[in-house]
């Protein structure tokens, strides 16, 4: 199913002309016949839900913009994509960046905004030129700028690079970066709905939620929610890496049964031969890992699928996420001690150090796990594991500790013989 | 003390005028990339001075905002900069590996400088390249399915046009 991913393989449809004769911005023809409420409706309909990886509801998040205040409002596109295991926003943007920029403006559109902005990872350097050299053709051409197609409406779309730091993905981050400060998280609320960009009215959505929104203003709301299963809607980005066979960006209609997703040839077409899969990250580095069993089937037995839903099932005691469709596979020649290792340093590194708890808890973390990897771990360590990120979760400004602590608290669930192992044989895996 | 060209602060003033008035301080991580660009791939203290002095900021609100991002560099680097991930899905296929087979090659650790200043090694997390994995950022573009015989003929071709980047 390619909804997003549709034409994509089209040579040249990075170029207005071409992306034009292939339907482009006819969703920014059809927008000026409606009033911007039935686009909050449709998208309300449609069942979208963020895809940057909380999966909120879109249409709800826009029905809180504040649109009384008499403030100017601000639609920001987060493209800050820095989760460990996803790369879907780079890969859309490289092929289809006039797809987000027609998702912009009918989205600008329907919340009355006039202003919106970019925030790109800067070290993706050719999007930024991208997506800059996009804006132009689309404004040359009327779609974008004072009065668009000769209407009451207008919009600016700018693009912001960020300078490194996945803190920056958290939304309140992104606007304290996007007002030229650290990216400090802010405490929430206000939501930036009521005061975010310099205080004003503000949405900020993912690149792939945006880029939804157009085929939802040309199909309806309805024929959007009538693909997937209950309240997973639609079609995902899914990136898949790790130890497969075809690593690579998927469209997926949602519900899609997670096995079918690694084993068939239209996906990450299974391992390498030989291996076994051993376990499951299914939703960037941030969400629960699950072992083989439990990826494929629920612990009730049932087939696990592709839908938030789904990997939820059974809670953190045996599900997971489907977050930001980060798909990360690890067969069994992969060290699960070292993999969670990495996961808190990389934690540790990118903590922005506002809450102490974060700060000084992905340390020690990392510092446990990097002796236990080492073979100087002590058998009381596991637990202490535990501990700390018990002691991290759900005690900071935003969700980064959760996420810090998330991976850690399950690998040790799901893999503490592991763990045991690694304590109990000095110097191993070194 | 550093100055931007004509052109360049001309750029300045267009990358300003995409903020609301008088919230200039947004132009500031723009303006910072353009400056280590500019002013030989890292930002002295001067060069963060001039910066605060185009948008009216006091240095210290550059200082604390350009030590908060990891693709501002803080010290001189070499002229061409290997920033190899190191994080989870790129170490699942080899990247620790390609780091250590550079590490050997150059003859320096990660975050350390050939003596001919000419490479620079770090080590950096997730790159959004996951799929392409091992990856480095080499300046603006990425250097992605990292092999050894991909890094020799790499070292090789930037040694021989040793401003083949830069430009």
């Amino acid at each position: 199913m390619q909804i997003l991913l549709e034409n994509s393989s089209v040579a040249g449809i990075d170029q207005f002309d071409v992306y034009r004769q292939h339907g482009g911005y006819a969703s920014v023809e059809k927008m000026l016949t409606m009033a911007p409420n039935d686009i909050v409706e449709a998208v309300k309909k449609s069942g979208l839900r963020g895809r940057g990886g909380a999966g909120f509801s879109t249409g709800m998040k826009w029905s809180f913009l504040d649109q009384k205040s008499g403030k100017p409002k601000y639609l920001v596109c987060n493209a800050d994509e820095g989760e460990p295991g996803t790369f879907k926003d780079r890969y859309f943007m490289e092929r289809l960046p006039h797809r987000l920029i027609e998702g912009l403006i009918v989205s600008s559109y329907a919340l009355g905004v006039n202003t919106a902005y970019i925030y790109v990872r800067g070290e993706l350097s050719w999007i930024i030129t991208q997506l800059e050299d996009a804006i132009a053709e689309a404004k040359s051409h009327g779609f974008l700028g004072s009065k668009i197609l000769g209407s009451e409406f207008s919009l600016e779309i700018y693009v912001h690079p960020g300078a490194g730091a996945y803190i920056c993905g958290e939304e309140s981050a992104l606007l304290e970066s996007l007002e030229g400060k650290r990216g400090y998280p802010r405490i929430k609320p206000p939501f930036p709905a009521i005061a975010g960009l310099y205080g004003c009215p503000t949405v900020v959505n993912n690149v792939e939620t945006l880029a939804a929104v157009p085929w939802i203003v040309m199909h309806g709301g309805e024929a959007y929610a009538a693909i997937g299963i209950g309240k997973s809607t639609g079609t995902k980005l899914i990136s898949a890496c790790g130890n497969i066979r075809k690593p690579g960006v998927y469209e997926i209609a949602l519900g899609l049964p997670v096995e079918e997703f690694i084993y068939s040839d239209s996906y990450c077409g299974g391992l390498l031969e030989g291996r076994t899969l051993k376990a499951l990250i299914a939703g960037g580095s941030s969400v629960p890992i699950l072992p083989a069993h439990l990826a494929t089937t629920t612990a009730a037995g049932e087939p696990r699928l592709m839908t938030y839903e789904s990997l939820f099932e059974g809670g953190f005691e045996s599900g997971t996420m489907l977050g930001s469709g980060g798909f990360i596979v690890l067969d069994d020649k992969a060290c699960i001690v070292r993999n969670t290792w990495n996961f808190a340093r990389f934690y540790h590194h990118e903590s922005c150090g506002q809450c102490s708890p974060c700060r000084e808890g992905t340390g020690w973390l990392e510092k446990v796990l990097e002796r236990i990897e080492h073979g100087h771990g002590r058998t009381e360590d596991i637990d202490l594991l535990v501990e700390i990120a018990k002691k991290i979760e759900g005690k900071t400004i935003c969700a980064f500790g959760d996420a810090a602590a998330w991976p850690i608290a399950s690998a040790i669930r799901h893999f503490r013989d592991e763990f045991i192992e690694h304590v109990s044989l000095a110097k191993d895996h070194v | 003390m550093p100055k931007f060209s004509l052109a360049l602060l001309d750029k300045v003033q267009q990358i300003i005028r995409r903020y609301p008035e008088g919230k200039q301080k947004s132009a500031l991580l723009p303006i910072l990339h353009l400056a280590q660009q500019e002013f030989g791939g890292w930002l002295s203290p001067e060069t963060m001075d001039y910066v605060a002095s185009l948008l009216g900021l006091v240095p210290i609100e550059v200082y604390e905002v350009a030590t908060f991002y990891t693709m501002f560099n803080m010290t001189p680097t070499g002229k061409f900069v290997f920033q190899i991930c190191h994080t989870g899905p790129c170490c699942l296929v080899g990247s620790e590996k390609i780091i250590s087979y550079i590490e050997t090659k150059l003859g320096i650790k990660a975050g350390e400088t050939t003596p001919d200043g000419l490479f620079t090694l770090k080590r950096v997390e997730c790159l959004a390249s996951c799929g392409t994995a091992p990856v480095m950022q080499l300046g603006k573009k990425y250097v992605e399915h990292l092999t050894e015989e991909k890094i020799d003929s790499l070292i090789e071709e930037l040694r021989t046009h040793a401003d083949f980047i830069r430009k």
